[in-house]
């Protein structure tokens, strides 16, 4: 197809008057039928060659383009009696309403007239359609209140319509025929349209009643050809078919003089055809359908809803040069890296220009040929020819290239690609990566940034998108590339951080661990972190705060606080517990955790991420989440089933509390039953027993969870992990090694289900702690089959819960993205919609970019300490 | 300290960050040698946060909502302080906020009382100002309200007793209804009250209707107001009422205006103005998020509070609210019901300038954003 190097500028919308769709046309179309024997479209048929080719091998009559060469043309048919356009049927009661039947005047005088055009014309300069709109209604109002005609003070003929496209009138109940209806549109002056909301230039309530109908080019509805050798025609062409197979039928009749009742069915016919031709879901209408009954798909369905033309077709675009397959994890590779194997690597290409400098370098990938890695696929000519690289062509091919050519070669390490998981649902979700060939079927990935893509390894598929141009590779790894995207924009914190093992082995490591000179090298080096002049001050055994500190450069200072922190204590960073202190390089104090390197509140990251340029950044990052999984890799790290044991008298310390909460709880109950409980204030009884099981239940379960934290042995690796926040939590274990607790459904504990009681084993109105969902036992030792229903409950809640929220969550963001999208920072700084109508006059009140602060601020108190550090 | 090296900052850095920087100065003691080189770092760190202009901001701020919604709990139903004053949040609380929608599901209202009210010494009083906020309608206080067919007019009988609990006398009631019932006549008839609508032909639907409205009659306290617990908070009284009225409630004397709050925003809107609604909708969406506990910078809040309220009116995030007035026809076509927009387009001519987004995304061309912005300054000659 010929390329078109244009820019649109405005579109107008109006409405096709019966000359223009004649002075459109390339064919009149007089017959329903197809092709003829041979299989060749007719002349004058809805597939005429003169609306465009959908054939290989045939020519377009009008533009003698070849398939794909044409876009089509339109044709038109001569409706034998005027018909209404169901979609405009309302408009023309409007302009019914309010003009004379007589006279076809609208119903207000001159003078009135004039002010209102004037008024309009303002409208239609400032190009304010929605002011012109209201007003037009504002005058169609007046216009109707008008009873009797100004201009030649004939009375008003009031009309109704019968939905979807008859009118009637009120006087008598007769019928008014689409004929009488366009005569009377005919005599409507271009001023009174005007002013009742049609703008005549553009559209005309005349021709809103239809006396001729515009046919589409074929290309918009082509056939397909079954495998059986059978054409299925689309159901625009079918629909088109009913309407030509009618309306001929109709001139026939009213040529033969047939009696006006006969030529009454078909016109009706007629209009049905041609109103489901336009819209085929209107309630009124049984909508026309398949022989399989199946209703046909017509222009309105062709263009509304998600899987309409806009929806579909014109906000969403697909591409070519994007890859699709499983993720699996890969922490040796950098986080802004990609693992991408062999077979996909030489199916997607780079389109490289060939320049003096880098001609040899590219005959070698085409020397290897599409079918040898790293080869080429194309090689396009100066003159824009695409030619295949093969075992045939591949000589030539070499011989033949010059500078200028564009050679589509296979990827390689080290080119920009884009990586995507579905649902994108902010920025993070389609960010840069650099890629790395692997052998393998799966895209391998950094498990530091499976947060920002939300992704886990049980099975997700993942998108890489290969950019085609030097601009759009410029633009993605200036722009998109992960580094960049460290700070996320919604809250200012790093959404990119350690997880899971790189945390539990740096707080290993920074808590607990040290090791002999050469082990500590080795495991530096390991890692990729080779310094000599540091590694030489090490002495025979180096501690794990050592280790670390060789990772980080010599200016770097760091003051932070570890999960330990208690929040209240101000005290000498080297020495006051919970404080993480760097200075110059050298870690003084404290332990590494989820604190300081997690995702999400990793406030050394940030230090980092701020500190130095992303070179750097992306370089200590690399060493920081290798050397956590180096640490465990070489420790060894593994949780197991007696973490959840308990100690002989770890377990009666938590029968006791189970117990005694029980019992305490029993005393409630009877309490209340014997009518002696005291309501809290504003509640009844039942709300006030209720709060007071359900505090002392959970009251209990910390309880117990403190003693599971306080009795097991720090080497437990379930605690460990949940004490540096890799992953769990405490009560995690609580659950596992003592008690589940109590279930809570919606907020409550588990109520009804059967008459006034939970299940049929229990007696009625059972208020105890067991029937109500409390589930004593751990997990390790198996809940009976009642908890085990009560668990099962609470399950089945959260999945309903997740199940009915994602369509209206889903719903509430696309009204926001369409909402927002407009909105851009001017060069002023001010925040203004494509309209240029100011929204805030400094974004956020001071100007700043989420993604450029620390949690919405900047840290003062960061930067006096780094002035007085100096 | 150093008030003054900070005066001399005001506009060039924003005015929290020189009250965080006086008050860490103060903390440090420092020097002013030292107080001048921060407030230098201080302005640089300030210029490099500045946004970029072009940004794309609009997007940014869907997609910080967007994203953490899917998070969301869908039923939450938070207890204010009590069991009885449930209020929504979650999900379906940010929907409502967002879509403008005037009738809320769970308005509440904190009402705080000027001093020597709030506090709990004097129960009597606060009896008395309860009374005068929860809303008494008829049906409190009548033991029945029957039609009487033969004389086709409504009776009403009061309960004596319950309305000397609540302090409402015969004549207060009478006057009420007067007040509130325009459409017919009320008459004290002995040991009940008379109602005959007023209209000629008086059908029997006419009386059931007469008989529904007596019912909704407010006869004491302020309308729509139908709970009020005290609550302590901070050592201090505070009311929470299920309902809200804020205008009636303030003209109360013993009410603290200053404080009193509702979480209806139209409500707000109507009694202090559009900028009062801006800053309701940001206190009830952050209150959402921190209920939930989520993360999501103040600043997009802000600006969808602003987006909503800059017309002077507030509008939803709704096809008939902010997206529904868009100019751009094909912006509006491709959100929600495409055929009638472009049909009212093509009625009047109506002309697409493309000059947002969505339009251009559907035509292929750049969009007028980010790096789409920038123009060249020199003329391409044509056929370049």
């Amino acid at each position: 197809m010929e390329k078109v190097y244009k820019v649109v500028e405005k579109i107008t919308f109006g409405l096709l008057s019966p000359k223009l769709i004649k002075k459109i046309a390339a064919a009149k179309i007089v017959t329903p039928e197809l092709y003829d024997r041979e299989g060749y479209p007719v002349d004058g048929g809805l597939m005429d060659i003169r609306l465009g080719v959908i054939d290989p091998g045939l020519r377009c009559k009008t533009c003698s383009g070849k398939l794909k060469e044409c876009l089509g043309h339109f044709g038109y048919i001569e409706l034998a009696r005027p018909i209404i356009h169901v979609i405009y049927a309302k408009t023309i009661l409007n302009f019914m309403l309010c003009t004379c039947k007589e006279c076809g005047r609208a119903s207000l005088e001159d003078a009135e007239i004039e002010k209102h055009v004037q008024r309009l014309k303002r409208y239609e300069e400032q190009n304010n359609a929605d002011a012109f709109r209201k007003y037009t209604k504002l005058v169609r109002n007046l216009a109707k209140a008008n009873k009797k005609c100004p201009h030649c003070k004939a009375k008003k003929e009031l009309v109704k319509i019968e939905k979807p496209t008859n009118y009637v009138m009120e006087e008598g109940n007769k019928r008014m025929f689409p004929n009488e209806i366009l005569a009377w549109m005919e005599r409507i002056p271009d001023n009174d349209c005007y002013i009742l909301g049609c703008n005549p230039e553009y559209s005309r309530p005349n021709w809103m009643i239809q006396t001729v109908l515009s046919i589409p080019p074929v290309t918009i509805r082509p056939s397909i050809t079954l495998e059986t050798g059978e054409r299925a025609e689309d159901d625009l062409t079918h629909k088109l078919g009913d309407i030509v197979r009618i309306n001929q039928r109709l001139f026939e009749n009213l040529n033969a003089g047939a009696p006006e009742i006969i030529v009454e069915d078909l016109w009706d016919l007629l209009q049905y055809h041609i109103t489901t031709y336009y819209d085929n879901e209107i309630t009124q209408v049984p909508p026309a359908r398949h022989r399989s009954g199946q209703p046909l798909k017509t222009l309105s369905e062709r263009i509304k809803s998600k899987e309409g033309r806009f929806r579909h077709n014109l906000a969403g675009k697909r591409v070519n040069f994007a890859a699709r397959t499983v993720i699996s994890p890969d922490p040796r590779i950098a986080f802004n890296e990609v693992g991408v194997p062999t077979e996909i690597a030489m199916e997607l290409t780079v389109p490289t220009r060939v320049t003096e400098w880098n001609l040899e370098w590219l005959k070698k990938f085409i020397q290897n040929g599409p079918k040898a890695y790293p080869g080429a696929n194309y090689v396009i000519t100066s003159d824009e020819k695409k030619k295949k690289i093969s075992p045939e062509s591949q000589q030539q091919i070499v011989d033949e290239l010059v500078v200028g050519q564009i050679v589509e070669r296979h990827l390689i390490d080290g080119d920009i690609s884009i990586f995507n998981r579905q649902p994108s649902l902010h920025r993070l979700s389609i960010m840069c990566h650099k890629i790395r060939i692997f052998p393998g079927k799966s895209f391998r990935l950094n498990p530091a940034v499976c947060a920002p893509y939300n992704a886990d390894f049980d099975g997700d598929e993942m998108n890489l998108h290969i950019p085609q141009t030097e601009e759009a590779q410029a633009e993605a790894e200036s722009l998109m590339e992960v580094q960049t995207q460290i700070i996320s924009p919604k809250h200012g914190l790093n959404v990119i951080g350690c997880v899971e093992d790189a945390i539990t082995g740096l707080y290993l490591l920074t808590k607990e661990i040290s090791m002999p000179k050469d082990e500590a090298i080795q495991l530096l080096i390991s890692i990729g972190v080779d310094k000599p002049e540091r590694f030489r001050k090490f002495k025979e055994n180096v501690s794990g705060k050592e280790v670390f500190s060789a990772i980080l450069p010599e200016d770097f200072n760091f003051v932070g606080f570890s999960k330990e922190y208690d929040g209240k204590t101000v005290g000498d960073p080297e020495k006051t517990a919970g404080y993480v202190y760097v200075k110059n390089g050298k870690m003084m104090n404290g332990v590494i955790d989820a604190n300081t390197i997690g995702e999400g509140n990793g406030t050394l990251l940030r230090d980092i991420h701020r500190t130095y340029d992303t070179v750097t950044a992306v370089d200590l990052y690399g060493r920081i989440f290798r050397l956590g999984n180096a640490v465990l890799f070489k420790r060894g790290f593994t949780i197991k089933t007696s973490d959840a044991d308990m100690l002989p008298e770890v377990e009666t310390k938590v029968r006791k509390v189970v117990e005694d909460a029980l019992s305490e709880v029993d005393g409630f109950i009877s309490e209340y039953k014997k009518g002696n409980l005291k309501p809290m204030p504003a509640k009844t009884v039942e709300a006030t027993l209720e709060t007071q099981i359900l505090h002392k239940l959970n009251k209990a379960r910390n309880e117990i969870g403190k003693i599971i934290q306080r009795s097991s042995n720090p080497t437990n690796s379930t605690i460990v992990m949940a004490q540096c926040g890799a992953k769990g939590k405490v009560l995690n274990l609580a659950q596992m090694a003592a008690i589940v607790g109590q279930q809570a459904l919606r907020g409550k504990r588990v109520e009804k289900g059967y008459r006034n009681r939970t299940l049929s084993l229990f007696k009625e109105n059972d208020l105890s702690p067991a029937a109500r969902g409390f589930i004593r036992h751990s997990y390790k030792k198996g809940l009976n089959p009642v908890e085990f229903y009560f668990h099962a409950m609470t399950g089945r809640d959260s999945l309903m819960d997740t199940a009915l929220r994602t369509p209206k969550s889903g719903y509430l963001y696309r009204r926001l993205a369409n909402a927002l999208q407009d909105m851009k920072v001017e060069y002023d700084f001010t925040v203004r919609d494509a309209n240029q109508s100011i929204v805030q006059f400094s974004y956020g009140d001071d100007g700043m970019d989420v993604s450029k602060t620390d949690n919405g601020t900047i840290d003062v108190k960061k930067i006096i300490e780094g002035v007085r550090g100096e | 300290m150093h008030e003054d090296l900070a005066r001399e900052y005001k506009g060039k850095i924003p005015e929290t960050l020189l009250k965080e920087f006086e008050k860490q100065s103060e903390d440090f003691k420092l020097s002013k040698a030292d107080a001048k080189k921060v407030l230098e770092k201080l302005e640089a760190r300030y210029l490099a946060s500045k946004i970029n202009p072009g940004e794309a901001i609009g997007i940014i701020t869907a997609e910080s909502f967007g994203e953490p919604s899917t998070q969301m709990t869908l039923r939450t139903f938070h207890f204010a302080g009590v069991a009885e004053a449930q209020i929504s949040l979650g999900l379906p609380r940010l929907i409502e906020i967002f879509d403008a929608r005037k009738e809320i599901e769970t308005p509440l209202m904190e009402i705080y009382l000027k001093s020597p009210y709030n506090s709990n010494a004097d129960e009597k009083k606060l009896e008395k100002i309860i009374a005068q906020i929860k809303e008494i309608n008829m049906e409190e206080v009548a033991t029945s309200i029957s039609l009487n067919l033969t004389k086709m007019h409504v009776e009403i009988r009061l309960n004596k007793k319950r309305m000397k609990d609540l302090e409402v006398s015969d004549a207060s009631v009478l006057k009420q209804l007067k007040i509130s019932i325009k459409t017919s006549d009320f008459e004290e008839n002995g040991e009940f009250i008379v109602a005959t609508p007023k209209s000629k032909e008086n059908t029997l639907p006419l009386l059931y209707m007469l008989k529904e409205k007596i019912k909704e009659v407010t006869v004491k306290g302020t309308e729509g107001i139908k709970q009020v617990l005290p609550v302590n908070r901070n050592n201090e009284l505070v009311l929470l009422a299920t309902g809200s009225n804020l205008k009636k409630i303030l003209e109360i004397d013993e009410v603290d205006a200053t404080r009193t709050t509702t979480n209806d925003i139209f409500e707000i809107q109507k009694v202090f103005g559009i900028e009062a609604a801006r800053n309701a909708i940001i206190h009830e969406a952050l209150r959402v998020i921190q209920d939930q506990a989520l993360e999501i910078d103040i600043r997009h809040i802000m600006f969808i509070a602003d987006l909503m309220t800059t017309t002077g009116v507030i509008k939803g995030i709704t096809r008939s609210g902010i997206t529904g007035e868009k100019e751009s026809v094909l912006a509006r076509a491709s959100f929600e019901t495409p055929i009638v927009h472009i049909m009212n387009a093509s009625l009047i001519g109506e002309v697409d300038m493309l000059n947002s987004v969505i339009e251009n995304v559907l035509l292929n061309q750049p969009v007028p954003l980010g790096t789409g912005l920038p123009g060249l300054v020199t003329k391409m000659k044509k056929g370049d």
